[in-house]
């Protein structure tokens, strides 16, 4: 998707957060110049296009209660498509990404509490056969997804 | 008269209550209605004020379960497309420090200290890099290496080779299913 001036200056403003207010995109076009109802249809086609790929909250895992942890698998070449749709199947697997190393699958699992992680973990290992490394969090130093557009 | 008495029904009666109403969590999992006003448009779907419904929202931030509520963007199709998860193998006694350093330099969107799980496994800090193409997140690298003292620092680029799941944690998941 070919974006202007007016997609780009919407990107960036959203993602430090949409007003919690009864007419948000009133109160963003107004911030920008805009109208409403040209911001809710920019924002339609950036969501349709993939460019927006969220709009909610982004949860903090542990003030939710619940557990994170990213996870390692060393998935042989052969069977990374078979073991990918396996892994991807369990609804607790929140991202899921192939990457150039021995260990060659990491994914994120995000349970409704922290015990559930250990439980998840054994079930994918019991489902692939392959040996499942968590990396949970130890301290957290940034934390920031936004990007300019 | 009929003013107080919807007020009284609008009011939140428990605000901790709002902090795991699972069908709001729900709701908010797939996506925000794009219409002029979206809360009361999820109000309407799960029997809440538009009121309430902010007011639930605005818990989630303030209490920090959420760090925002905006956008996601799918940093790709910004022309970000080389990703790397850099992850390095600092002396326990510096982690804290690096961290702190590298966490704050351009290109890095996530810094997090993780076990290491040796032998397989000897690096201890992961950072995730962002660039146009490979060769400007190798540059990245040696650049965040040189600035952040690095140099002898044991390292490795694991480029995101393909991305096969990207959704949102699922919470306030119906636990009767």
């Amino acid at each position: 998707m070919e974006l202007d001036g007016i997609d780009r200056a919407l990107i960036n403003r959203l993602q430090d957060g949409l007003p919690l207010t009864p007419r948000p995109f009133a109160d963003v076009a107004a911030e920008l110049g805009l109208d409403e109802g040209t911001v809710i249809d920019r924002v339609a086609a950036l969501r349709r296009s993939g460019v927006l790929s969220r709009f909610g909250p982004l949860y903090n895992a542990e003030r939710m209660g619940g557990g994170l942890s990213l996870a390692a698998m060393a998935v042989p070449a052969e069977r990374f498509e078979e073991v990918a749709a396996l892994v991807n199947g369990f609804p607790e697997v929140a991202h899921n990404y192939a990457r150039e190393h021995t260990l060659s699958m990491w994914f994120v699992l995000a349970t409704e509490t922290p015990e559930r992680l250990f439980a998840v973990a054994e079930a994918i290992e019991a489902r692939t056969g392959l040996a499942v490394r968590l990396f949970p969090k130890l301290a957290e130093y940034a934390l920031d997804l936004r990007f300019t557009a | 008269m009929a003013l107080t008495e919807t007020l009284e029904r609008d009011r939140p009666a428990e605000r901790l209550a709002d902090r795991s109403d699972g069908r709001l969590l729900r709701r908010l999992r797939d996506g925000l209605p794009l219409v002029a006003r979206p809360f009361l448009a999820i109000g309407q779907a799960i029997g809440r004020s538009e009121a309430d419904v902010i007011a639930a929202i605005r818990d989630l931030v303030e209490t920090g379960a959420a760090s925002r509520f905006g956008v996601i963007v799918d940093h790709a199709a910004l022309g970000f497309t080389a990703n790397a998860m850099v992850v390095w193998d600092v002396p326990d006694e510096r982690v804290d420090a690096v961290g702190a350093a590298l966490g704050g330099r351009r290109g890095v969107s996530l810094c997090y200290r993780r076990p290491r799980r040796p032998p397989v496994w000897p690096y201890n800090l992961f950072t995730m890099i962002h660039g146009r193409d490979r060769d400007e997140v190798r540059a990245l690298v040696e650049e965040l290496a040189a600035g952040c003292d690095l140099a002898g620092v044991p390292r490795e680029l694991l480029f995101t080779a393909r991305r096969f799941k990207q959704t949102a944690p699922c919470y306030g998941r119906d636990r009767r299913a």
